[in-house]
Parts: C-alpha cells; sequence; structure tokens
C-alpha cells in the first residue's frame, strides 16, 4: 500500500482530512453562490437601508439627496402608514394564532394511526402547492356575492341571504384571514408532524400505562418535545404572514376602503405608483424594527416561560 | 394501548372536517372551471357541473396569452431550479463539511433572509437590476429567483449532505481519489436524489412566485403566469367567472404534479435541515 497524500502532499489518515476542502477549494466551491447573494441579497437590503435616508424617487432626473431622518418625520405623522400598519398587525396575529392550533391539531391527527392518514397526508397539502394568485382567485369564486358556494351554502341551510363578503367593510378583513389561515396551514401542519415523530414514543406509552389521560399525556410529553418546533414555525409564519402581499393583493387589492391594505400593499403603491423610493423604503425600515423588536419579545417571553414550567 | 371507539369516531370527524375546508375550496374551482355561463349565473350554484363543458379553457386562452406566459413562467422556473442547485449545491456541502466562520455566516443568512421584508428589498433590487439593465426581463427574474430560492435549497441540501457519511469520502481518498473525483463520483451520486427534490421545490417556488414578477416585469410579452392570471381579475360577470377558474385550474397543475412527487422528500428535507450535528 502506497502512503495516501491529499494535494499539499501531507498523509491523508486523519478523520476528515479527505474530505476537508482546502481554504482555496472551499472558495472555489462558494464563490458561485456567494457573489449573487451579496449583489442581489445583502447588497439591497443595505441599499435600503440608505435609500431610506434620501429622497430618491423614480424616474427623477435631479440627483438624489440626502435628507437624512425627515423620511422618518413624516412617517410618523402619516396617520394613513400607522391605519395600516395596525391592520398588518392584525392581519399578522388573527392568521398565524388559528393557524397554528389548527395545524396543532391536524398534526396531532395525522400523526395518529388512522385509516386515512396517506391520502390526508397528500391533501394536506394541496394549499402550500398552488399559487398563491390562484388561491386568492379560487377564494374570489368561493366569496362571490352571487355565484359563490359560500352564500349558496348559507341561503340552503337558511342563514340568510349571504353577503358580498370582501367588499364589505366590516367582513372584508375577516374573510382575507380565513384564506390567510387556509393557506398557511399546510407548511405549518408539516413542520409540526415532523416535530411530533420526534417526540418520544415509549415515555408516552409508559405515561399511558400509569394512567395519565391525553391531555395530560400531551402537556407532560408531547408538548415539552414539540415546543421548540412550534416556537419557530410560529415565529417565521408571523413574520411571513406580516410579509405578506399577493393573496390580500388579489382579493381585495386592500379595499374596500383600505381596511385590508397590509403595509406590503401600502409600501408597493408608495413606491411603484407614486415612485417615491426613498419615504417606501424608510416604511421597509420601520416595519422591519418594529417586527424585529416584537419577535424578540415574543421569543424571550415565551423561552423564559419554558424555564418557569 | 387502545383508544376507546368514541375517541376514534372524533378523530375521523375531525379529520374529514379538515379535509372538507382544505379541498371543498378547491373543488368549487374545478367544478367552476367546467361550468357553462349558463350554470354559472343561476341562483343555486351546483357542487357537480349539471353540463360539463370546456369552453372556458378556450375562452381563457382567447382572452389572455396564457401560452405564452406559461412558457415565460417554464422558463424562469426551469432556469431558477437549475442555477439554484448548481450554485447551492457546491455551498451546502462547504457549509454542512466544515465549521467555519464562512459556514455561521451562510447559516445566519439562510435565517434572516426569511424573515426579510421584501418591501426593503424590491426597491434598491429594481434599481440594481436598472443599472445591470436587467429590468423588464427573463434573465434578471431568473437571477432574483435564484437568489430567493437559496435559503432554502441550502437548508435542505446541507441536510442531505450531512446524512452521506464522511467515511464514505475517507475510504474513496484511501484508494487514491483525489477530492474532485471523490465529489464526483462518490458524494455526487448519493445526493442526486437530494438535488433533484431541492431543484424541483425552487421550481415550484419560482412557477408560483408573483410579488417580483409583478414589480420587474412590465412588458406583457414577458409576464408570467400569475402576473396574467390577475388580468382576469376585474371584470367579473358571472360569465367571466368560468374562464377565470379555468385558467386559475391549469396554471396550478404543474405545481401539484411536482409537489406530489416530492412532498415526502420536502418533508424529509427539512427535517433533515433542522438536525443539528
Amino acid at each position: 500500500m502506497s502512503v495516501v497524500t491529499d494535494e499539499r502532499g501531507r498523509p491523508a489518515g486523519r478523520p476528515g482530512r479527505a474530505v476537508r476542502a482546502t481554504g482555496h477549494g472551499a472558495w472555489f466551491l462558494v464563490l458561485p453562490a456567494l457573489i449573487p447573494i451579496l449583489v442581489l441579497s445583502v447588497g439591497p437590503l443595505l441599499y435600503g437601508i440608505l435609500l431610506a435616508f434620501t429622497d430618491a424617487q423614480s424616474g427623477r432626473t435631479a440627483p438624489t439627496r440626502w435628507i437624512g431622518g425627515l423620511n422618518f418625520r413624516d412617517l410618523l405623522q402619516d396617520t394613513l402608514f400607522w391605519e395600516s400598519f395596525r391592520i398588518g398587525l392584525v392581519w399578522a396575529v388573527a392568521v398565524t394564532v388559528p393557524q397554528f392550533l389548527l395545524a396543532l391539531g391536524l398534526a396531532l391527527l395525522l400523526d395518529q394511526d388512522l385509516r386515512l392518514r396517506r391520502p390526508a397526508r397528500v391533501l394536506a397539502i394541496v394549499p402550500w402547492a398552488m399559487p398563491e394568485v390562484v388561491v386568492g382567485l379560487m377564494w374570489r369564486l368561493v366569496y362571490h356575492p352571487d355565484a359563490g358556494v359560500l352564500n349558496e351554502t348559507l341561503r340552503d341551510l337558511g342563514l340568510g341571504e349571504g353577503r358580498d363578503w370582501l367588499g364589505g367593510l366590516g367582513t372584508a378583513l375577516p374573510a382575507v384571514v380565513v384564506v390567510g389561515v387556509w393557506a398557511g396551514l399546510p407548511q405549518t401542519t408539516v413542520a409540526l408532524l415532523a416535530g411530533l415523530q420526534n417526540t418520544p414514543r415509549e415515555l408516552h406509552e409508559a405515561a399511558a400505562v400509569d394512567g395519565a389521560g391525553a391531555w395530560r399525556r400531551f402537556r407532560t410529553v408531547t408538548w415539552p418535545a414539540l415546543r421548540p418546533v412550534a416556537l419557530a414555525i410560529t415565529a417565521l409564519n408571523l413574520i411571513w404572514n406580516f410579509n405578506s402581499f399577493a393573496l390580500v393583493y388579489v382579493l381585495t387589492n386592500g379595499g374596500p376602503g383600505g381596511r385590508t391594505r397590509l403595509p406590503m400593499l401600502f409600501a408597493y403603491e408608495e413606491a411603484f405608483r407614486y415612485g417615491q423610493f426613498g419615504y417606501a423604503a424608510a416604511m421597509g425600515c420601520v416595519l422591519v424594527a418594529v417586527v424585529s423588536v416584537l419577535l424578540a419579545v415574543f421569543l424571550a417571553g415565551r423561552l423564559r416561560g419554558g424555564d418557569d414550567a | 394501548m387502545r383508544t376507546r371507539t368514541g375517541a376514534r369516531l372524533g378523530q375521523y370527524a375531525a379529520l374529514l372536517a379538515y379535509l372538507a375546508f382544505l379541498a371543498l375550496p378547491f373543488l368549487w374551482l374545478v367544478s367552476t372551471a367546467f361550468k357553462p355561463p349558463r350554470e354559472l349565473a343561476s341562483p343555486h350554484p351546483t357542487w357537480i357541473p349539471r353540463d360539463p363543458t370546456l369552453a372556458n379553457f378556450r375562452q381563457a386562452f382567447d382572452e389572455q396569452p396564457l401560452v405564452h406566459a406559461a412558457l415565460n413562467s417554464l422558463l424562469a422556473a426551469l432556469g431558477a431550479a437549475v442555477i439554484a442547485v448548481l450554485i447551492g449545491t457546491p455551498m451546502a456541502y462547504v457549509v454542512a463539511r466544515r465549521r467555519t466562520a464562512l459556514s455561521r455566516a451562510a447559516t445566519g443568512w439562510v435565517v434572516v433572509s426569511q424573515a426579510f421584508p421584501f418591501v426593503l428589498v424590491i426597491i434598491p433590487l429594481f434599481l440594481v437590476l436598472k443599472s445591470l439593465r436587467l429590468i423588464d426581463s427573463l434573465a434578471g427574474l431568473i437571477l432574483v429567483y435564484v437568489v430567493w430560492a437559496l435559503p432554502f435549497a441550502l437548508w435542505m441540501l446541507a441536510g442531505y449532505v450531512r446524512a452521506v457519511p464522511v467515511e464514505l469520502e475517507e475510504a474513496a481518498a484511501v484508494d487514491g481519489a483525489g477530492r474532485l473525483r471523490t465529489l464526483v463520483s462518490v458524494t455526487a451520486p448519493l445526493l442526486a436524489p437530494g438535488i433533484a427534490a431541492t431543484a424541483l421545490f425552487a421550481f415550484v417556488t419560482a412557477w408560483n412566485e408573483f410579488f417580483f414578477a409583478l414589480v420587474l416585469l412590465k412588458t406583457p410579452e414577458k409576464q408570467t403566469l400569475p402576473v396574467v392570471l390577475t388580468h382576469f381579475i376585474g371584470a367579473e360577470g358571472v360569465a367571466d367567472l368560468g374562464p377565470l377558474a379555468a385558467a386559475a385550474f391549469l396554471a396550478t397543475l404543474p405545481s401539484l404534479v411536482v409537489f406530489a412527487l416530492v412532498q415526502r422528500r420536502i418533508t424529509s428535507g427539512m427535517l433533515a435541515g433542522a438536525v443539528k450535528s
């Protein structure tokens, strides 16, 4: 047997040595992905933060100037923006909480030894696979005041004449929230199901033998194992929902009367309809900052709560 | 341990309720797509079309350039999927196999990018692509989709790489294979199913994407399917619902097929990526 050497001529016997790329090799492997990430992801993020301090506008010939915190001062006065911001928070929480509870229920069911489990698992991810635009169009059909199945069902059940769900001032936001829950259910379920499958079976059975009821078993065995996954997916859902755009754009485009104008829709219009790039970037900064703080508070609170339990 | 019959029944009832909630809206879409205008206008719409027709599909193709838009979407999604795994796999390999500052930075970026506020990124992205003369072009959109699909692709791919035992690569090296040779003929074949699953996932993500396409593509001939589908909104006399449903149904089929193919792998990929070594 000859002595095996790696490219630098050193013996390659130690574990891991053979596969460990040298410094140059690693860069060679990483660069093709790193350059687009830097140019089209990290770069724009930083550029966006800078833009918030300028008066950048689309299609203007005069050079863009630094204006310091002027955008932010204007934003503080902008009641329309804060109304949109409030709607965004309501939407994010109203979608995320039922999403989690429903997904938890479904995941627990799919984890059981039920007969319909396999087809159910496949069916349950259909909403995940659908383009958001199609989800929006589909629910427009469901909610349609004349030809929609919802009003038709209500009429059949004798629950009144039905209404224009997406056009009504009071019903528009709840109606889009239902769609949001529907659209995000599969992903949350899959994540929770994955977490459930990591829970120790033996412990579960031991608890059952000891006479613990279903609720007690869930609280003492399942939940502690599921908690990290549950926290992660809920935090992600909060962010995703707060940033959501396509669903509501298709369903209501922010109407009626701005009742469903999520912050993303607001900023989109500001940037690409009115061309106020700098101002819209400032909105983006504020949204990110507030969401980060809320998220930090949420996670810190949850984690601390875990120590007490 | 045996669950009592009553509880079992309750579980089946709950499961059926879930499936109804998840499936019925989609069934309504399909039903609407096959209904003739007369039935759509009827005050008592039915679940199953009494007189099913394909006329809605023909009309949808007449109203909007669906074939062209589908080709644009296909090109964008294929381009994004292929490029994402081509550049993502080597990086995922390094991230999975080496514990360096770079790996940590990459993992951090994967997490942060999930929280990315699109509004904050889209404006500068628009300006950057404009200066690169890539605005209103599919090439620019593909680039954006690649970067957009990369975090999750890296996450999945790194999980698959960790699942390949280091010992195999070491054995190949002991047998005298160079590093490149080891990667190509030992690691890559074992990664192939994972790479395919990741590519398909990136494909669906790009095929379904709407926001970037809406902002970045202005010329009608260049628009992708989701953007063109929104042109059906607005003119919603009852008779127009049929073509709308038909087009929406067709646009979903590729995603559904691909998703059905990789469903299992995506779940396991999420798990694999989540397992910390």
